[in-house]
């Protein structure tokens, strides 16, 4: 009976899906396979919108991806895009699981953890255009607080051009990215561990538990999917890192700070609107984002629930197999 | 007892480890917030002397001076303030009510297709958002709609990320009994939704809405490539034309430059700083 009501109401189900669907379809969908066919023509220029493809004008189909491949430009800003992700994503998860631990840790309730939280989350609220050029201002040469601080501490008598070596650079951004986001994962991770039955604490502590135990062994397991929300979604936003490298040193210091997403504006908006090759590079980087997702999303998959239903598959098939 | 004695110890040397650990890192955070209100209000010729100092001593002669530098030069932070505005105003609540209401529409109702709309969700929500921007700015580019505010808000509509979050949420909260009531006590669906159903949605609402609401607010990507007319600009770009070279040596216009764009922040978030950080973690649980 509640079956067949939901079935005479069911065309509202569609009616409130339609703008999502539309809007989707319009602004998401279509785009997507626009940029696609893009990256298989020769449009460039600006004001240009006919699309011809590439074997119409006596090319190899496949021209843009293998010129994106190659090019020397792209592979420096996809080492520089994956070094400054993972520079900053480590020690952003090490310190955000750092804070959890102890600002969930019921033995040790730490006082004025709140305080600690809102400041720590602070930065992330801050325009990143704003974040990246105030750093270049602290980091500026040869007058600058940090040449300051350093020159005070004397751990350099002359004062440091920061912006002039590319691994300071990177590292700079790389820290820039951290500052930012490790507010951000601890405050989601919290929000995990405070999701978890505390009886499952309590029964550790009973069975004797160190609190290094606790962590590893309980609170983490429990907050799997936190986790790996987290992960997919710094490893998205870190493959598309644009605004911070852009504002803090651009195409300066030979490019020490070109990302994926600086290389595919630059093809596409500065100088020859090589609108072609910047879909295929989207298209690149797009492929290579599903398949680190799909690697991440395998090795963080509940084991015990992918063992059980494998069990559970195999004694279908024997039962089916005996009737 | 000795043990305990010396567990206790361990302990509170421990806790002061950990105090000392925040409070670095609480400095970490405050330490370029302060350097650039109090260098905003310090002259260039001071800055230069001491780039670092812990107050100014002619905070307002200052000031008004590093604010005589923007005379003349393109540097609106209220244009920008007004367009920031009004974009993220609007994508908020168009995310929030549109996802909402679809979010509702794969919980509540049985259809055809909603499965394949579930999956494709969750499949899309992976499709990081620079992907579609060639191909979306040679759309808009072609139906002569760039310079448009609306371009930049429309897409809201639908975002899939925050479907999935308010499902996750519904999932846990929404019983299909209230629906149920409603019916019988003659309400439409699409009142049942807005009267009933979003109330019920206000905790998962206030944590989007934040989350939205900043990072509309701070994004610079698309509309950096959407919008070239000036009137038209965003925040995040008034403020990158800070960088340029014509305040390369005016360091105390700069500071107070990015002050200004950060103040507002600040202010905001010091009033919804509670309510974020708890919020969050209500989101959280459900999510």
């Amino acid at each position: 009976m509640n079956n067949k009501k939901l079935v005479s109401y069911s065309k509202y189900g569609y009616i409130f899906a339609i703008p999502f669907v539309l809007t989707f379809l319009i602004f998401t969908l279509y785009p997507i396979v626009y940029t696609f066919t893009i990256g298989f023509t020769d449009l460039h220029g600006a004001g240009q919108t006919e699309l011809r493809f590439l074997p119409s004008v006596g090319k190899p189909l496949f021209q843009n991806f293998t010129d994106v491949i190659t090019s020397g430009s792209f592979q420096k800003a996809f080492t520089n895009t994956v070094r400054i992700w993972i520079v900053n994503f480590i020690p952003q998860m090490a310190f955000a699981l750092l804070f959890t631990a102890w600002f969930t840790d019921r033995r040790t309730k730490l006082k004025g953890q709140g305080i600690f939280k809102i400041l720590f989350y602070l930065p992330n609220i801050i325009t990143s255009a704003t974040v990246a050029i105030l750093f270049l201002a602290l980091f500026g040469y040869p007058k600058g607080p940090m040449n300051d601080i350093i020159m005070a501490l004397g751990i350099s008598k002359k004062a440091v051009n920061f912006t002039a070596s590319a691994s300071t650079v990177r590292g700079i951004i790389a820290f820039i990215q951290f500052w930012m986001w490790y507010g951000y994962t601890m405050v989601n991770l919290i929000a995990g561990v405070i999701g978890i039955n505390p009886e499952i604490f309590e029964a550790a502590e009973l069975d004797g538990a160190s609190k290094a135990q606790t962590f590893f062994l309980v609170t983490i397991p429990c907050i799997r999917s936190i986790l790996v929300y987290v992960l997919v979604t710094s490893l998205i936003g870190g493959l598309n890192m644009f605004d911070i490298p852009e504002m803090f040193i651009g195409k300066n210091c030979n490019n020490a700070g070109l990302t994926t997403n600086m290389y595919i504006r630059n093809q596409a908006f500065l100088g020859s609107y090589l609108y072609a090759r910047a879909a295929a590079a989207s298209v690149i980087m797009f492929i290579i984002i599903l398949i680190l997702c799909l690697i991440l999303l395998y090795f963080m998959r509940d084991r015990d629930e992918a063992k059980l239903a494998k069990i559970r598959r195999q004694e279908r098939k024997a039962a089916a197999a005996r009737t | 007892m000795a043990n305990e004695n010396k567990l206790h110890k361990e302990s509170v040397g421990f806790k002061i480890f950990e105090y000392v650990i925040c409070v670095i890192f609480a400095i970490l955070s405050l330490a370029p917030f302060y350097i650039m209100f109090v260098n905003a209000t310090r002259g260039t010729y001071e800055i230069q002397q001491h780039a670092i100092s812990l107050f100014s001593p002619h905070p307002f002669q200052n000031l008004a001076k590093n604010w005589a530098v923007f005379n003349g030069k393109d540097f609106h932070p209220e244009t920008g303030f007004v367009n920031s505005f009004i974009i993220s105003t609007s994508v908020t609540i168009l995310a929030l009510y549109f996802s909402s209401l679809t979010a509702y529409s794969i919980q509540a109702y049985e259809w055809k297709g909603k499965k394949i709309l579930n999956g494709l969700i969750m499949g899309i929500m992976m499709i990081p958002g620079t992907v579609t921007m060639i191909g979306f700015y040679q759309m808009v580019y072609k139906i002569h709609m760039t310079n448009r505010l609306e371009m930049l808000i429309i897409p809201a509509i639908a975002s899939p990320m925050m479907v999935y979050f308010m499902k996750q949420y519904l999932e846990g909260s929404l019983s299909l009994s209230i629906v149920e009531s409603a019916r019988i006590d003659g309400a439409s669906e699409f009142r049942t939704f807005n009267q009933i159903v979003l109330p019920l949605m206000k905790p998962a609402i206030a944590t989007q809405a934040i989350f939205t609401y900043v990072s509309s607010w701070n994004n610079l990507f698309m509309p950096l490539i959407l919008l070239t007319d000036k009137s038209k600009y965003t925040l995040p770009i008034v403020v990158s034309l800070l960088k340029g070279d014509i305040y390369k040596t005016e360091y105390g216009s700069v500071y107070l430059g990015l002050s200004i764009t950060v103040l507002p922040l600040i202010v905001v978030y010091i009033f919804l700083s509670k309510y974020i950080v708890e919020g969050v973690a209500l989101g959280g649980t459900k999510g």
